[in-house]
């Protein structure tokens, strides 16, 4: 996972607070707190009850496909959209019938959306001059805000002139030049290119710990919702199917749905056979083995159960190696080398086919693959998640 | 640049020959010396100096040039009303007769429309004495009438082809609706609003056929003129106006174009 350094990142800066999650250390009182939102477009239900808090600071990522409501969402809170019913409180403020212009919320919209008629200063003073501050502070903060987005030499220019990553920290500027409470953000970089994108991730993250703004971002790319979020909302047919850290999310997807859109995964489906406290066996056809897991699970006994393992999670190794359970065998059917690290796929016996990846430790690989090598794939017995839904 | 067939060459250079050739062999002939306006006799600026002269169309140049004024800013105003209904107030009951009589003007016939305004305008005038008689106001409201189409299709078209998440921002950013129409929308569609006004000039300039119909006694514009002066025989006066009027109408389309496409370039989505 290209994902795993800032999440290590996280889990670094969360362990000096100690049990206090680092999205909750500034207040115990939600900052945002949306109470059973609900939204139709005649038929359709584009919302469907969702109850969801968030803390001031956080950097809140919903994630979902397209569909799945979290746009709709992000709408209601910048006041486009009337919920058909359910409240949204905004610093302990009801925001029902209150108008976008009036709401201390700022959106940065997924096309931008800048004047193309105004210069790019003149762009980014738009939201202070409809408060009427005064012409010398306008500037002084305009300037000051460009020069934070590292756009101080541009300000004369249309955007029309202007790169798509200037235009997107363009649209940054302009949103957070009045100090918004709130910060919305729909698919922030989703039009910028790769490089760009990982660059601006990491100086989202960097203005939004200066400025202590919270931010609810909109998107459908997992990886920057990884890289961004304290928090990650998976959004599915309106509803959100899991909020966690995004560790968490990742590490112990509570559903299918969410094992399979965050990262890439292998699933097995079995039959629990021996479930304790601290044990549970499932019998799997499709795995060819009995698979074991150190963790309890509540489900009932010979329930059909899948058993979720990331694919970096897998040893590959030509030898038997010494652990009996958690081992499988198979044929390697296809590599794919990827310079960081290469990715196999392994066919079972039972035709089931199984995802590994393996960084390349070094230039010389010890123990070389190729296909139709005969393998064993092995991984330890707390790698691994049940998944009952 | 790829070479082009010789097809393409004679296709085009046909083409600018059957479009240009009556134009220019009228600005050439504006030049001639000769009383007859088909015998070349040298050049010179005669008729120019003649034309500036004749007070009969000097006045009915003044008066087109007013009316053209004054109907482009009132088809610009209503014009842009209407275009802003029908891109912007989603379906509603008699959308479809609304775009249907905004197109209208553009298709039917010069001799329809100025023959059901004249019908109009008399039957209005017999129930409530107003207009009364015709001259210069019947004339700017038939041209205002036909005017105000095209200024509603391009300004529709522009409306349209406009990001509306512009319109949301700038509410995000605390414009009320009432000022984000001045604020937003209008500079945006500015080009497209100056276009409408440029060809609503030019095409009442133009008119002769509705005029005719709506026009009273004494209230003569310059094309009437000049089609009354060519059916008593064609003097080289006419040719000298109509190269003035061609200029006029020509600085009018090509500035049209021109805050076009500045705005299409503006525009433009990023990629």
């Amino acid at each position: 996972m290209t994902s795993s350094q800032p999440i290590n990142l996280q889990q670094a800066a969360s362990a000096d607070t100690a049990k206090v999650p680092s999205w909750k250390q500034n207040s115990d009182e939600p900052f945002l707190r949306i109470e059973n939102i609900t939204k139709k477009f005649g038929e359709f239900t584009a919302v469907d009850n969702i109850s969801l808090d968030i803390y001031k600071n956080e950097l809140f990522c919903l994630l979902g496909g397209s569909g799945s409501g979290k746009s709709t969402l992000l709408r209601m809170l910048a006041g486009f959209e009337a919920p058909t019913s359910g409240r949204i409180l905004i610093d302990g403020i009801d925001m029902a019938g209150i108008q976008p212009w009036k709401r201390p919320v700022n959106m940065m919209f997924q096309s931008y959306a800048l004047f193309p008629h105004l210069s790019v200063a003149d762009n980014v003073a738009f939201g202070l001059k409809r408060e009427g501050v005064g012409r010398s502070e306008t500037k002084q903060r305009v300037e000051k805000m460009l020069d934070m987005v590292q756009l101080g030499h541009l300000g004369k220019r249309k955007p029309h002139q202007l790169s798509g990553g200037q235009r997107q920290r363009v649209a940054l500027a302009r949103a957070l030049i009045k100090r918004p409470k709130l910060l919305l953000l729909d698919e922030p970089l989703g039009a910028l290119d790769k490089k760009l994108r990982e660059e601006t991730q990491f100086e989202l993250i960097n203005i939004q710990e200066e400025l202590g703004v919270t931010f609810v971002v909109v998107t459908h790319d997992q990886e920057e919702a990884m890289t961004l979020s304290t928090r990650i909302g998976v959004m599915n047919h309106g509803v959100i199917v899991q909020t966690d850290e995004p560790h968490d999310v990742y590490e112990y997807p509570n559903s299918r749905f969410v094992a399979e859109f965050i990262g890439s995964v292998n699933l097995f489906e079995g039959e629990v056979i021996e479930d304790e406290p601290d044990t549970v066996r499932i019998k799997s056809e499709e795995a060819g083995a009995t698979l074991y897991i150190n963790h309890g699970i509540s489900c009932a006994p010979n329930q059909i159960v899948h058993v979720a393992l990331r694919p970096e999670k897998i040893k590959i190794s030509h030898e038997k190696p010494e652990q009996d359970e958690n081992c499988i065998h198979g044929v390697i059917e296809e590599i794919a080398y990827m310079g960081s690290l290469s990715v196999f796929k392994v066919r079972l016996a039972s035709g089931k086919e199984v995802r590994v990846t393996q960084p390349n430790f070094n230039r010389h690989m010890g123990e070389r693959f190729t296909w139709d090598d005969k393998v064993f794939l092995s991984w330890d017995v707390d790698s691994s998640v049940v998944l009952t839904s | 640049m790829k070479r082009r067939s010789l097809f393409l060459n004679i296709t085009a250079g046909f083409g600018f020959l059957f479009l240009y050739a009556p134009i220019i062999a009228l600005i050439i002939y504006s030049f001639n010396k000769s009383k007859l306006v088909t015998v070349w006799g040298g050049w010179s600026l005669k008729w120019y100096s003649e034309l500036f002269n004749n007070e009969q169309i000097i006045n009915a140049a003044l008066l087109s040039l007013k009316i053209a004024f004054i109907s482009a800013t009132l088809a610009v105003v209503l014009g842009t009303m209407a275009g802003f209904v029908l891109s912007r107030f989603g379906p509603f009951r008699g959308k479809m007769i609304l775009s249907g009589w905004i197109t209208a003007p553009l298709v039917m016939p010069e001799v329809i429309t100025g023959l059901s305004l004249l019908l109009l305008f008399v039957a209005m005038e017999g129930m409530f004495g107003w207009p009364a008689g015709r001259g210069t106001g019947t004339i700017i409201i038939a041209h205002t009438t036909f005017c105000m189409a095209y200024v509603a299709v391009i300004v529709q078209a522009r409306l349209s082809s406009m990001d509306e998440t512009l319109e949301e921002a700038a509410m995000d950013l605390g414009a009320k609706p009432s000022s984000l129409f001045f604020l937003v929308t209008l500079p945006l569609i500015a080009p497209a609003i100056i276009s409408g006004w440029l060809l609503s000039f030019t095409l009442s300039l133009d008119d002769l056929v509705i005029a005719s119909f709506v026009s009273g006694p004494g209230n003569s514009t310059l094309p009437m003129v000049i089609f009354s002066k060519v059916r008593l025989g064609v003097t080289p006066e006419v040719n000298a106006l109509a190269t003035i009027m061609i200029a006029i109408v020509a600085i009018g389309v090509i500035a049209a174009m021109y805050q076009m496409r500045r705005q299409a370039r503006m525009l433009a989505k990023p990629q």
